[in-house]
């Protein structure tokens, strides 16, 4: 094992309320590459869902998680872009802008809290690029997923707004693309790929998001992809849980397993998917591990 | 032009721009020469008969302030950025839609969603209300205990913002309310 890395890890509240099977695989993934994850001490939403109210709310909420993770002396790192791109913006935001940073803290100081800006905040995918390296995963590989065909969807929050994210292009986002390559497997092509998954307004105008959902899943399935694969658990909410209820609003059938990235590593890594939280999956994944036995008996 | 589209001159406020550029996010509102990049490139406006980033734009530089900030399409950006990120003008279009939202908010015009996830945070630190049984799956599945919030010292560090305000019109009695389709 190289370079051990070390990370705060923030959860958010979208993975424990629905979506453990994300946090059980990337737990897992992570670990097998010499990962060490401390958890957040105290911790609150990352202020993001809340920002339609007040955009200080935001900052507020975000700048406090920032300023108790900086007690770690460690990055951050978090599974969920919404609150990734919410805690890189307001990092970025505090630590340019004097007079806004010291507003802030006044709020965070009442509770004996303050933003230095001695830390930065890392999505997964960047964490298993900039710093993990793909050296290190394909190293990890034990069974290459060859053969399988997935789609990927990397998700808005991933890469914009480009001017707080900085990433990767928001226009043509490889990062996803790249680790899917790296475990063996074929990431196809499709039309839209960078349209957006509808979840923030999932609440407001289910027509609209799960009008997003279908089109999505229809152009995966005509691209004859086994499975699409995300790295968001908003997203993943969108293409799994609400798969069923798409197929119900118009009257049709996608099939399409959703997996997330760290499922999809796990499975090359040789786990078991019953390791990888595969029972929480809403679409049945069978047909994607009938693929990789098909793959396994063939090597 | 339908009955739907006309408007009074006595119904515009010419100072309402200066409002929304004094708001956080909403800086650049004037330079927008309205190209109609933010609508064409826009995923919600593909289905939805109502949401045009762009003509939200003009009533709020023309200062139609009632029509936006009473509207229900203001509330459908998705908030995935394509209109901030493509804007030739440089103008983060999403954060101008976001300091109206934030303007209507002050005045209490919010759909009752922002207001069950708002109760949950100062209950919980989350927005939701994690039920038991996702806590007891967590231990099943091998996961760690919930992540502790410090509930008195978020509020401490939420106690001079008048967040009450946001709450105070609240019409939705359950927590239970749909998050998520």
């Amino acid at each position: 094992m190289g370079v051990a890395h070390k990370y705060v890890f923030y959860l958010g509240c979208a993975i424990p309320y629905r979506v453990s099977s994300f946090e059980v695989s990337a737990r897992k993934v992570l670990d097998r590459l010499g990962v060490d994850l401390l958890e957040m001490p105290d911790f609150n939403c990352c202020g993001l869902p809340l920002e339609p109210l007040s955009h200080e709310l935001t900052l507020i909420l975000s700048a406090r998680n920032l300023a108790i993770a900086e007690q770690t002396g460690l990055n951050i790192l978090t599974l969920c872009p919404g609150c990734a791109g919410t805690l890189k913006k307001t990092n970025r935001l505090l630590k340019e802008n004097r007079a806004l940073r010291e507003e802030i803290n006044k709020h965070l100081s009442g509770a004996g809290l303050e933003f230095k800006g001695s830390i930065d905040v890392k999505h997964i995918s960047q964490a298993l690029i900039e710093d993990i390296g793909l050296d290190a995963i394909k190293r990890a590989i034990v069974r290459p997923l060859k053969g399988l065909r997935v789609a990927k969807h990397s998700g808005c929050h991933l890469s914009r707004p480009k001017k707080y994210i900085g990433f990767e292009d928001p226009e043509n986002p490889k990062a996803l693309r790249i680790l899917i390559e790296a475990t063996g497997a074929r990431c196809v092509e499709y039309l839209g790929e960078t349209e957006c998954c509808g979840s923030t307004i999932a609440a407001i105008d289910d027509k609209i998001s799960l009008s997003l959902v279908r089109e999505k899943l229809l152009h995966v399935k005509e691209a004859g992809a086994d499975a699409l694969i995300t790295i968001c658990p908003a997203c993943h909410i969108m293409y799994d849980a609400n798969q069923m209820r798409a197929e119900r609003m118009f009257g049709e059938k996608y099939g399409i397993p959703v997996l997330h990235y760290t499922q999809l590593l796990g499975l090359a890594m040789g786990m078991q998917p019953e390791e990888l939280g595969f029972e929480e999956l809403r679409v049945n994944p069978s047909k994607i591990l009938e693929r990789i036995g098909e793959v396994k008996s063939r090597a | 032009m339908s009955k739907d589209a006309e408007f009074k001159t006595s119904r515009i406020n010419p100072k309402f721009r200066y409002e929304v550029v004094k708001v956080p996010g909403g800086e650049n509102l004037l330079h927008c020469f309205q190209c109609g990049t933010c609508t064409s490139d826009c995923p919600v406006a593909r289905f939805s008969e109502k949401y045009r980033p762009r003509l939200i734009i003009r009533m709020a530089q023309l200062g139609l302030k009632e029509r936006v900030l009473n509207s229900d399409f203001l509330w459908l950006c998705a908030s995935c950025f394509t209109c901030t990120d493509r804007c030739p003008q440089g103008i983060e279009v999403a954060s101008v839609i976001r300091a109206l939202k934030n303007m209507a908010a002050m005045e209490g015009r919010i759909p009752d969603v922002f207001k069950v996830i708002l109760g949950n945070l100062l209950k919980t630190g989350y927005i939701y209300e994690i039920p038991e049984s996702r806590v007891r799956r967590r231990e099943a599945l091998g996961l760690p205990p919930l992540p502790k919030v410090n509930i008195e010292g978020l509020a401490k560090s939420l106690q001079n913002l008048d967040i009450k305000r946001f709450l105070e019109v609240s019409a939705q009695k359950s927590s239970e309310a749909k998050i998520w389709v």
